[in-house]
């Protein structure tokens, strides 16, 4: 018993882990949220790659002297996702190509340039992040975040959504799918950088896609997709992180596994007929 | 006259394309178009493959840029303009397991409400009417990429007469469908035009299908080489000319014809 009360309690008396605390129960659903239309639009790979090359948008912050990286970041992040949007656009080389050739090369660009004077292992954090690390600071950053993407969602959803089904369809009912798709990259962008101090580029996509990605397994109608998605992610994020305390891990790898579990379940459940319509 | 309109109230509402011109990196796809399409008929565009008709589709859809005019005017002529365009594509990109509801679908195209929440009472209600245009009420709580090719057919052509068009735009609809899932959409096809007085135009490959229901068939091939009825055309010599192991000589029958019912 006292284990289960210390679980669930005993972190609750050091400071920090109360400021991370409030920052993953915004972070949860903001994760789950977005993931659903990057799974849905099929840039689960996009943001991985954007999560990788964010190396150099980390090494042009260091190198303009900036405090601390952030602005540098979103600013790369952005540049990097209407690039990546307008190479895609003239279809010259199918596009996980594109993407792979630009997730590479934006990786290696920035542990070059980090690793200049013989110093990497001082960003080498950056890698699986550390949502102990967390200030009061971002969870303003965090709330700001997730309150632009419920907006986003609010005006936008419908024509996403449309353009996912299908663009022709979209597009003659007045949905400027191109111009969506780009702006979605940039929020997608800019959350995903912005993130990456607290969960690292390695662990950042695996949060972005799995609710989702299990949200999927069980959903048959959007409303549920979404309940499903975020009600996990935040779950999973919780668990997670009380765990990764526990145990005394690094906490996004731990929340990681337990979204994993939680991918596995869904898989379990599918496979036993929760979705039962006529499949067709 | 074979088409009198004796069952439209109007048939003097039309859709115009006049010297409707597409250049597609310096190729010039489409030259000169020219076509009146009446309310309450259906025109079918033929034509070789990579003559142009999906650009012409792209053009009525404002998708790629276009030099003419294509104006709308109705019978009385107090509207004037751009027409509403119902458009039903060949298939939907969603995958199999995309949890969208054809529910979701309707809200995601028709309004403004975020589909992500509880759409309400009334809100369903107007879906399902919708759907019962076309006789698909009840998939509406299906996943739209869990649909055969006939039911997907019958969703998108009653999400494309949501809100009612003045111009119909059917791009091959025949893909993945029986013989008789085929019949029947024609069939229904033709009562829409009959009962809501709208223009369609439509592209296929099924000449059978455009000599028994299409009032007016347009020959593409880049530029315009035939239009008028289906009789006409399949019996010029450009028709002829394109598709040689169709026409018979003279007589404007086509083979395989006697396959249909």
């Amino acid at each position: 018993m006292t284990f289960l009360t210390d679980f669930f309690w005993g972190w609750t008396q050091y400071g920090f882990m109360r400021t991370a605390f409030w920052a993953v129960l915004l972070i949860g659903p903001l994760y789950g949220l977005l993931g659903t239309m990057a799974v849905d639009g099929r840039m689960a790979f996009f943001s991985d790659s954007l999560g990788h090359s964010a190396m150099t948008g980390i090494a042009l912050g260091v190198m303009l002297g900036l405090e601390t990286p952030a602005w540098a970041m979103i600013g790369y992040g952005i540049a990097y996702a209407l690039l990546l949007t307008y190479v895609k656009a003239r279809g010259a080389a199918s596009t996980d190509t594109t993407i792979g050739v630009f997730s590479a090369t934006g990786l290696a660009l920035g542990v070059v340039l980090l690793s200049r004077n013989g110093g990497f292992a001082k960003y080498s954090g950056y890698l699986i992040g550390d949502l102990l690390a967390i200030e009061p600071g971002d969870i303003a950053v965090a709330a700001v975040l997730l309150a632009v993407t419920v907006l986003f969602w609010a005006l936008f959803y419908n024509g996403m959504l449309l353009a996912s089904i299908s663009a022709p369809v979209a597009a003659s009912r007045g949905v400027r799918v191109r111009a969506l798709e780009t702006a979605f990259s940039c929020l997608l962008a800019v959350v995903v950088m912005l993130s990456i101090r607290w969960v690292g580029t390695l662990m950042l996509n695996a949060m972005l896609v799995l609710p989702a990605a299990s949200a999927r397994n069980l959903a048959r109608s959007v409303r549920q997709y979404h309940l499903i998605s975020i009600v996990l992610s935040l779950v999973c994020l919780v668990v997670g992180f009380l765990l990764s305390f526990a145990w005394g891990t690094a906490s996004g790898a731990t929340i990681v596994l337990t979204l994993a579990v939680g991918y596995a379940l869904s898989l379990f459940l599918r496979s036993h007929g929760v979705r039962r319509e006529g499949e067709g | 006259m074979r088409h009198e309109h004796v069952n439209s109230p109007c048939g003097a509402c039309c859709t115009q394309f006049k010297h409707l011109t597409v250049t597609l990196e310096g190729f010039s796809v489409l030259e000169d178009i020219s076509m009146h399409l009446h309310c309450g008929e259906m025109t079918a565009v033929i034509g070789p493959n990579g003559a142009g008709k999906t650009t012409l589709f792209q053009a009525l859809l404002r998708q790629i840029p276009y030099r003419g005019e294509i104006t709308f005017s109705n019978a009385e002529g107090s509207r004037v303009g751009m027409p509403r365009i119902g458009y039903v594509p060949q298939y939907l990109a969603a995958e199999r397991l995309a949890p969208a509801s054809v529910q979701d679908f309707f809200i995601a195209a028709c309004s403004r409400f975020p589909a992500f929440l509880p759409p309400g009472k009334r809100r369903r209600k107007a879906i399902e009417e919708a759907l019962a245009r076309t006789g698909a009420q009840q998939l509406i709580d299906r996943r739209v990429g869990a649909l055969s090719g006939g039911e997907t057919q019958r969703v998108l052509l009653a999400l494309a007469l949501t809100p009612m068009p003045d111009l119909l735009l059917l791009d091959e609809p025949v893909s993945g469908m029986d013989a008789e899932g085929l019949m029947s959409f024609y069939r229904r096809l033709d009562e829409l035009r009959k009962e809501y007085d709208i223009s369609i135009l439509l592209s296929s490959h099924d000449f059978a299908f455009v000599r028994r229901y299409a009032d007016k068939a347009a020959l593409l091939d880049h530029r315009l080489l035939a239009f008028g009825s289906p009789d006409e055309v399949f019996a010029g010599e450009t028709f002829a000319a394109l598709f040689p192991g169709v026409a018979v000589e003279g007589t404007g029958k086509l083979a395989g014809e006697g396959a249909q019912p």
